[in-house]
């Protein structure tokens, strides 16, 4: 239907919310019973929920000389503890870093942001966008470790908390793109059948392979292989390890694309004399990657919160600084609220993602029309 | 080129071709001069889309020569790029870019391969968009317009790109019959002007309006090659004459 034109609704149909609820909840005797079930439990789980999470909840408590006392938390009736985020949340968010530095990895909180936020804009899609990116992750890097412009020096080891969380998933997931489209563009290549082969080699491994032991390998192993001296730290390998998983799951969904495209495609390119670069940059890819958006932020997302698996190697993530403030013996037993805040950070993020890429979507589908 | 010692543009010799074991091409040998206009017609799997294909290698011959504008096809990249670049293609179901603007189109290939400057390859693209009758269309996307809109857009993108030699592979096969008239006119047109143009078609009729030779292929062999008058009206094997009254009926 082409926009504009309105179209005939049928006659019988009564409008409205009453009309709504008969035709859609109560339109049988079994559809009605199904109903009002569903509309019980909802009310009371709701309302549990919300006592919890609101009305018994306690907000904030009274802070002793030995620190804040959580006894009110711990009375009969009590719901949700969320003293226990506000006494803890700088923790959760930047980890073991210097107390007094942390501005520091909260403004690049912000700026990771900033930097999506400009990434989206379609209109800053050219290549200046690269050097933003490399002024951007320049400033972040100067702020995390410091040690110049009378910025206290704080070891890498110090870092935690959401901007390692951050730093991992773009670093990881903007390197592991660009790898994703080079490996399934060789793993399709007809002429060059030692690059299929690696590429396929490639993927097939670290497919067959958790992320979790990637991560060990890249942690506990590789050191034991390099020369003395010679061991980059290990949140970098930690990336590495991160990247090469991202990208061999994301080449797949690229190749996915490329293969929906019709051999047409591929010839009136050829025909017209564009050499393989100039051909997958400007006809094939662009069509390949709008078709697989879907599945595409599928992976971004879930790789996105495959980060917190650095917990098991010791890298101070969103998640492990959250796990060190469950720890506190002052808070013990105040888990849940921690984890549904992490949970809400995650969620936050992934949210944006699928918005963003739905919006994304329809802008090209405006576009045209096939 | 002088005019007296013409240099042919495409010569076919003792071409073979192999899909596994069936063999789709048969010896075939054809020369086709400069600004001469060669139908190719035949049934299908006869294998003349191949034999078109093979000109600018879409498709790879394993025996014979192939000589184009005076270069031979090889493995060679750098001889396949400057033959792709002199010999424009339409395809049977259009194969137009569909994330690009008709215009976009139509000056991709200059701007990136011919590195003509952009301003100067939209003009030129619009220019083909007129000789196309269709200018007015420049800003809206292929999914857009018809079928037969979109054919005529494909020959403007390929004639963009100046080529000295245009295939056509059943251009009008994929066609509602309404539409297939302005393609057809508008390839006329391009044969009027004297672009050298070798076109696998069954439209009969176009054939005898501009073509200067039909060839008629059958089982990959070239079985008969004449004016279109001679072939139409005095076809010499069985084969042809089977083909013509299959085809005749239908029309």
């Amino acid at each position: 239907m082409t926009p504009g034109t309105v179209r005939q609704r049928p006659v019988e149909t009564v409008l409205g919310p009453v009309a709504w609820l008969r035709a859609n909840l109560f339109n049988s005797w079994w559809s009605s019973a199904v109903s009002i079930l569903l509309l019980y439990a909802i009310l009371r789980w709701g309302v549990g929920i919300a006592d919890w999470a609101i009305f018994d909840a306690v907000w904030a408590v009274p802070v002793g000389p030995n620190g804040p006392d959580s006894s009110l938390c711990r009375q009969a009736g009590a719901g949700a503890c969320w003293a226990v985020i506000g006494d803890k949340y700088r923790l959760i968010l930047f980890g073991r870093y210097a107390y007094q530095e942390q501005w520091r990895p909260a403004i690049v909180i912000l700026l990771f942001i900033g930097l999506y936020g400009i990434s989206a804009w379609r209109r800053f899609w050219r290549w200046e966008l690269a050097l933003i990116w490399l002024g951007t992750l320049t400033v972040c890097g100067v702020l995390m470790w410091g040690g110049v412009f009378g910025l206290q020096y704080v070891a890498q080891e110090e870092w935690g908390g959401l901007p390692i969380t951050l730093m991992l998933a773009t670093f990881g997931l903007a390197l592991a793109f660009p790898l994703a489209v080079v490996v399934a563009l060789g793993r399709r290549s007809t002429g060059m059948p030692v690059v299929r082969w690696l590429c396929v080699l490639y993927i097939e491994l670290i497919r067959g392979v958790p992320l979790i032991s990637l991560l060990f390998m890249a942690s506990v192993m590789f050191p034991l292989f390099m020369p003395e001296g010679m061991n980059p730290d290990k949140l970098l390998r930690a990336q590495a390890a991160y990247v090469l998983f991202a990208g061999a799951y994301l080449a797949e969904v690229v190749r996915g694309g490329l293969q929906a495209l019709s051999r047409g495609q591929y010839e009136a390119a050829d025909a017209l004399g564009l050499s393989y670069w100039k051909k997958m940059g400007l006809v094939i890819l662009p069509q390949a990657l709008r078709l697989v958006i879907p599945p595409l932020v599928n992976t971004f997302s879930s790789n996105f919160k495959d980060t917190s698996l650095v917990l098991i190697i010791g890298i101070f993530d969103l998640l492990t600084s959250g796990k060190v403030a469950m720890a506190d013996p002052r808070w013990l037993g105040f888990g849940t609220e921690i984890y549904v805040v992490l949970a809400a950070v995650y969620f936050v993020f992934c949210f944006a993602m699928s918005k963003y890429s739905r919006g994304l979507e329809r802008e090209f589908s405006h576009s045209h029309t096939r | 080129m002088s005019q007296t010692a013409p240099v042919p543009a495409i010569v076919l010799d003792k071409v073979n071709k192999w899909f596994g074991s069936l063999h789709v091409l048969h010896d075939v040998s054809l020369t086709v001069a400069e600004r001469e206009r060669v139908v190719v017609c035949g049934p299908s799997g006869s294998g003349k889309s191949t034999m078109i294909r093979c000109i600018n290698r879409l498709e790879s011959h394993q025996e014979g020569r192939i000589v184009v504008d005076g270069v031979e096809l090889t493995d060679d990249l750098r001889a396949l790029d400057i033959i792709r670049r002199e010999v424009g293609m339409v395809f049977q179901s259009f194969n137009l870019f569909p994330h690009l603007t008709v215009l976009e189109n139509c000056t991709l290939a200059p701007i990136w391969v011919r590195k003509t400057p952009r301003a100067e390859a939209e003009e030129q693209a619009m220019e083909y968009l007129r000789r196309v009758k269709i200018p007015e269309q420049a800003r809206k996307y292929p999914g857009q317009l018809s079928g037969g809109q979109q054919q005529r857009v494909a020959i403007a993108r390929a004639l963009c790109m100046k080529p000295k030699i245009m295939l056509f592979d059943e251009p009008t096969s994929a066609l509602d019959p309404e539409m297939i008239k302005e393609v057809l006119d508008t390839m006329i047109e391009l044969a009027e002007s004297g672009m050298t143009m070798v076109c696998v078609t069954h439209e009969m009729g176009f054939a005898r309006q501009v073509a200067d030779r039909v060839v008629f292929m059958d089982q990959g062999e070239i079985v008969e090659s004449n004016t279109p008058r001679a072939m139409f009206e005095n076809p010499q094997t069985d084969r042809l004459k089977l083909f013509l009254s299959q085809i005749l009926r239908g029309h």
